[in-house]
């Protein structure tokens, strides 16, 4: 499969910015998941093609990253901090009503493919724990309560 | 002047000033003054000011800073870089956030009289990819410098000239260490490598390389505009300036505050309201997940590098994790435990898999379900592991420190957890 032609002008672009071929890998793999929302096995092995890098090596910068997405994930992402600062602030319960309402686990997506669950620490919003990041931009959230999980849900995509 | 320096000037909504606001408010007159003298002197004036780096370790600045050859002096070409580590992921970590979204004129500012201080003619800033908005505003911001010529070539008809740019990373706690960081860059997994050669010798692309924090960085144009003795004087103790105290956890207003160096958690926590949940003080974390407990007795330590040493733990980030008496400091530890095992990178094998064995005994201790040889292993990993232990970086020196501390000063608890889970099961508020 070939990259479409705005990808491979970012990842040449990137090339030259990053002064190499190896130091591009992880920008290569950050366009590809920002067109696409993840890094597929046919784009990833497109990308090395164009890097010049085995499959195996591109591979493994990107199953290093817990941000690079080697699966897909859903237009609504919700990573929810389960540091110890968002524990003393009740992430536990918000966790629970999330995977209640949503029918998923961290780590998974819902069948209709809308929304992923991912478990991070720490999102840096420690002041308004539990807290948790939305969405594309990453939008910091919080306090989240239990009872309040619609919103979350609705501020998610 | 603000006694306020790094935060002073922060937008209350956090929106990022554009560079001509910023020069209204005093912004970049520190380079303009800089770059009119030789680099030594920003250096000498930091030395002064007694600045230890934020990031964690506390070393002294621009000690560390004496490391780097002037440019020319190194064999081969390339460039000399300063890489300012905005990877902030600390569990209770939350200062570089405001310091990269409210303020990066700030930081940009600084990260030039470092480069100037160390002889770096590239500054890469490597930002966390949760903190998006910071990675937008940041580029716009060196964007604006170059624009008006505080960047590129011939800086203010200087002769010094300075590129700059961001590198957005995409996960993973251990880029914040700064070999991982180096290896992050140079585009492979972000493994840590042995000291030396100190990445000042040899760093990115084998090329002489600064890493400083976010915050140590955005000290620098404070230094440089109001002099050394100034910024002494805003300390308690003999470490430099105000710091950023993160108070988190069980407090009634968790927030950010700039304060005097040396300032004491007693007062902090009074500042936040007061220990929240039964209102009384069980302990505390002075500096993130990876600094040892402290309790009660220790409220009125200085919070400074070398006095919380002392005291027994580290200052870290400066970032206070405060437990109630409801909250059970075995599940704080059992939670940063998971984090750190998590984040391992794997390449030594007893963080891969000292961590996640730890990890489960501590979930074990909470469920009811462990036995006592496993109060053993976890003394055992905690002794052998920390805090100079045998692996290539601290993480998991820094990861054990919480349990070997927590071990020492809550040994009747963990019993009490063998004998049928965690009594007290931390209570959603």
């Amino acid at each position: 499969m070939t990259l479409p032609p705005e990808i491979v002008s970012g990842i040449r672009r990137a090339v030259a910015e990053h002064g190499g071929v190896r130091a591009a890998m992880l920008e290569a793999l950050r366009l590809i998941q920002h067109a696409e929302g993840w890094v597929s096995d046919a784009r990833l092995a497109a990308a090395a093609e164009l890097l010049g890098v085995t499959t195996a090596e591109l591979d493994s910068v990107a199953t290093f990253y817990s941000m690079i997405f080697r699966r897909p994930v859903g237009a609504r992402l919700i990573l929810l901090c389960d540091g110890a600062v968002c524990h003393l602030n009740g992430a536990d319960a918000v966790r629970d009503a999330v995977v209640a309402r949503l029918g998923i686990n961290p780590g998974e997506t819902t069948a209709d493919g809308t929304y992923t669950l991912l478990s991070i620490a720490c999102v840096g919003g420690c002041d308004r724990a539990p807290a948790a990041v939305l969405g594309r931009d990453r939008k910091l959230t919080g306090p989240v309560f239990p009872d309040n999980i619609d919103a979350l849900l609705a501020d998610a995509g | 002047m603000s006694a306020l320096p790094l935060t002073g000037r922060a937008a209350r909504d956090r929106k990022p000033h554009a560079l001509n606001e910023w020069r209204a408010l005093g912004g970049y007159e520190s380079v303009v003054h800089a770059l009119r003298g030789e680099p030594l002197q920003v250096l000498e004036q930091v030395e002064r000011a007694a600045l230890h780096g934020r990031g964690g370790a506390g070393f002294p600045a621009a000690r560390k800073w004496r490391f780097m050859p002037a440019r020319g002096t190194t064999p081969g070409d390339g460039a000399n870089y300063l890489i300012v580590n905005g990877d902030e992921m600390e569990p209770g970590a939350f200062k570089d956030r405001l310091l990269l979204e409210a303020l990066p004129h700030q930081v940009v500012e600084g990260a030039i009289l470092v480069a100037y201080a160390c002889h770096a003619s590239e500054v890469i800033m490597l930002i966390r990819d949760a903190y998006r908005s910071a990675i937008d505003g940041m580029e716009r911001a060196i964007a604006e410098a170059r624009q008006a010529g505080l960047l590129g070539t011939d800086i203010l008809s200087s002769g010094f000239s300075l590129e700059m740019r961001v590198h957005a990373s995409a996960g993973r706690y251990i880029v914040g260490e700064e070999t991982a960081l180096i290896a992050a860059l140079e585009g492979g997994r972000a493994v840590p490598r042995k000291r030396p050669p100190f990445p000042a010798q040899s760093g990115l692309w084998g090329r002489p390389t600064m890493v400083n924090n976010v915050e140590t960085v955005s000290c620098v144009p404070h230094i440089v505009t109001q002099g050394p003795d100034w910024f002494r004087s805003l300390s308690l103790t003999e470490e430099g300036g105000t710091k950023l105290f993160g108070v988190s956890g069980r407090v009634r207003r968790p927030q950010l505050i700039e304060a005097a160096m040396g300032t004491t958690a007693r007062e902090l926590i009074e500042r936040c309201g007061g220990v929240s949940g039964d209102g009384v003080l069980r302990c505390f974390q002075p500096g993130g997940g990876a600094s040892g407990f402290l309790e009660a007795a220790e409220l009125d330590v200085p919070l400074d590098f070398a006095h919380v040493r002392q005291a027994g733990s580290s200052f870290g980030t400066g970032t206070l994790i405060v437990l109630d008496g409801t909250a059970c400091p075995i599940g704080v530890v059992a939670r940063h435990q998971r984090f750190y095992a998590r984040e391992s990178c794997g390449w030594c094998t007893p963080c891969r898999d000292g961590l996640p064995w730890v990890s489960r005994i501590l979930d074990a201790l909470e469920d009811g379900t462990a036995v006592s040889e496993d109060l053993e292993v976890l003394r055992m990993t905690a002794a052998q592991a920390g805090p100079h232990g045998r692996t290539f970086c601290d993480l998991m020196g820094g990861a054990m420190s919480s349990l070997a501390s927590a071990l020492e000063r809550f040994s009747a608890l963990f019993d009490e957890h063998l004998a049928g889970g965690c009594p007290q099961r931390v209570a959603s508020r």
